[in-house]
């Protein structure tokens, strides 16, 4: 579904941010990309959604080559992206940006089935403005809506964590597993929360902007962490909640 | 009324036709249609052109509409309306301004001189939204000059809408506020091409907890002008807050000019403006919902002047 070869991405006078990167994210996955900061793992989700351009390598999506594509023909495609720090408006609110996100005039009681979805009491926020009155935990729920409404192929979330306190966490994965459900879209998350770990099919860690390793839970954050038990230790604990 | 007139009428007032209650539409400098109500009394100036406007005390939920249309080229208006709100009335006050210039290589202007005298805990909301209209090179300047007067326990609400077609504006309003008096003042403005725009404004709050909101949005394009210039003088124990947001496009200049004075020690005065581009990450966001870079400069536009 998604392919990505061989793609560098580097800033002038600075190091290179990724590394030769080959990945395939087939259809209807859930992927979690952790490993510590500084990766490259929020680099790589601006890359596929088209916010940053790479330097070198090619990005095909369901085929067709995406590399040279803005971030509107990405999203026309079928590409959304959560990102990490929301962006607030002044005098949008929050029905009018689930209506952009799906693509037409929902009614109130349709828009606020996504943020029900959430966790979000609709008619508490369905006309609240995204400005700084929202706290960071509200407005990372609406941003989740809003790509919940579009259901594309592909969602990507950088972190959908941050910000968001224990007991939407609970209700997050509960969202990310409900979507998991269709077969057809798959979902990338950027993570360090094990719990996220989890429940993905697989894991990707990225380190100094290269992919290190694959697979399964227990096959790569072994690897990670330089831990033979990271389930039991305490330490590689405290390192993936930090 | 012409159908250019007509088309003003509705853009500024929202009216197809002639509302219910009081009314005086102006066009061209004089006075086309009027109707007093049981409550609001509309009645021409003697000495000067324009209106007195009095409302009985006590009046509750009626509108009165004085929207004043210009809509040929080479009229120069002025008008001086008074409204008089007795003691505990509560009503809505449609106004606006409409000028035409068609092709005319000539300008028209319509230059509005209100005083509100509010009295004991009455209430008003004021609405005024301003356009311009034409082809020609002919400018179409509007320079309202707005005094309240509000007495105790009085609030006012301004609602005042620019948003195209007016090449050059100053607006001039002053406000005292009596105990427990608020002013509420929200204005939007949009210039664009070569306009020129100045909103200034001079609050007195004199007595003790009352309070002036200004809250001022506009958004400069092209290679338009705007001055937000807000005076405000706190000689009590008052709050008084003003805020001036705007984004600049193209070669778009906008000033904030705020003065605010604390001649109290109880005084709390407030100042925020914040002036710049639209967002890089607004722009993104949007996109990453689908939409192209101009319908999401659209959409942010239209949101901010919402």
């Amino acid at each position: 579904m998604l392919r990505l070869e061989n793609i560098s991405f580097e800033v002038e006078n600075e190091k290179e941010i990724l590394k030769d990167v080959n990945l395939t994210i087939e259809k209807g996955k859930f992927i979690a990309i952790t490993g510590p900061n500084g990766g490259g793992k929020s680099t790589l989700a601006r890359i596929i959604s088209g916010v940053l351009k790479p330097t070198k390598g090619k990005i095909t999506f369901y085929g067709e080559d995406i590399t040279d594509l803005s971030i509107t023909e990405r999203a026309q495609r079928g590409i959304s992206f959560g990102f990490q720090q929301p962006v607030r408006f002044k005098g949008i609110t929050v029905h009018d940006l689930v209506n952009i996100a799906k693509g037409e005039d929902l009614s109130v009681m349709e828009a606020s089935h996504y943020l029900s979805e959430v966790g979000l009491c609709a008619k508490d926020y369905i006309n609240r403005e995204l400005n700084d009155g929202l706290s960071g935990g509200e407005i990372k729920r609406i941003e989740i809506a809003t790509i919940i409404a579009r259901n594309t192929k592909l969602s990507i979330f950088d972190e959908p964590e941050a910000g968001i306190d224990l007991w939407s966490f609970n209700h997050l994965i509960d969202i990310f597993m409900k979507m998991h459900q269709s077969k057809e879209n798959s979902i990338v998350i950027i993570s360090h929360q094990e719990r996220i770990l989890d429940v993905a099919d697989e894991i990707i860690a990225m380190v100094d902007g290269a992919i290190v390793k694959r697979g399964a839970k227990e096959s790569v954050l072994p690897e990670l962490l330089h831990c033979e038990d990271p389930k039991n230790c305490l330490n590689c604990h405290d390192i993936l909640e930090a | 009324m012409n159908d250019i007139a007509k088309k003003l009428l509705k853009e500024v007032s929202g009216l197809d036709e002639m509302p219910k209650g009081a009314y005086n539409i102006r066009e061209n400098s004089k006075s086309v249609a009027r109707q007093s109500s049981e409550n609001i009394e509309i009645v021409s100036k003697e000495d000067k052109s324009g209106i007195d406007i009095i409302v009985k005390p006590d009046t509750k939920s009626e509108n009165v509409f004085i929207p004043a249309l210009v809509s040929c080229s080479g009229v120069h208006d002025l008008v001086y309306n008074d409204f008089f709100i007795g003691e505990n009335a509560d009503i809505t006050i449609i106004a606006g301004c409409g000028v035409s210039t068609g092709d005319s290589c000539d300008g028209s202007e319509h230059n509005g001189i209100h005083r509100f005298f509010l009295g004991k805990n009455s209430k008003v909301r004021y609405v005024e939204k301003h356009i311009g209209e034409g082809t020609g090179t002919g400018k179409r300047v509007i320079d309202p000059v707005t005094e309240v007067i509000q007495e105790e326990g009085s609030y006012m609400e301004m609602e005042t809408t620019q948003i195209k077609g007016v090449d050059s504006t100053r607006r001039f309003t002053t406000a005292k506020l009596k105990d427990g008096a608020k002013l509420v003042i929200k204005e939007k403005l949009m210039t664009h091409g070569e306009q020129f725009a100045e909103s200034k404004f001079e609050v007195d709050m004199d007595g003790e907890d009352s309070s002036v909101n200004l809250i001022s949005r506009s958004v400069a394009r092209d290679y338009s002008r705007q001055t937000f210039i807000s005076k405000i003088n706190g000689n009590t124990r008052c709050m008084g807050h003003s805020e001036c947001d705007a984004i600049i496009m193209d070669h778009g200049v906008v000033s904030a000019i705020p003065e605010i004075t604390a001649n109290s020690l109880d005084a709390t005065l407030i100042h925020e403006a914040a002036i710049g581009k639209i967002a890089g990450d607004q722009m993104i966001k949007l996109m990453t919902l689908g939409l192209t870079e101009g319908e999401a400069e659209a959409k942010i536009i239209d949101g901010f002047l919402n």
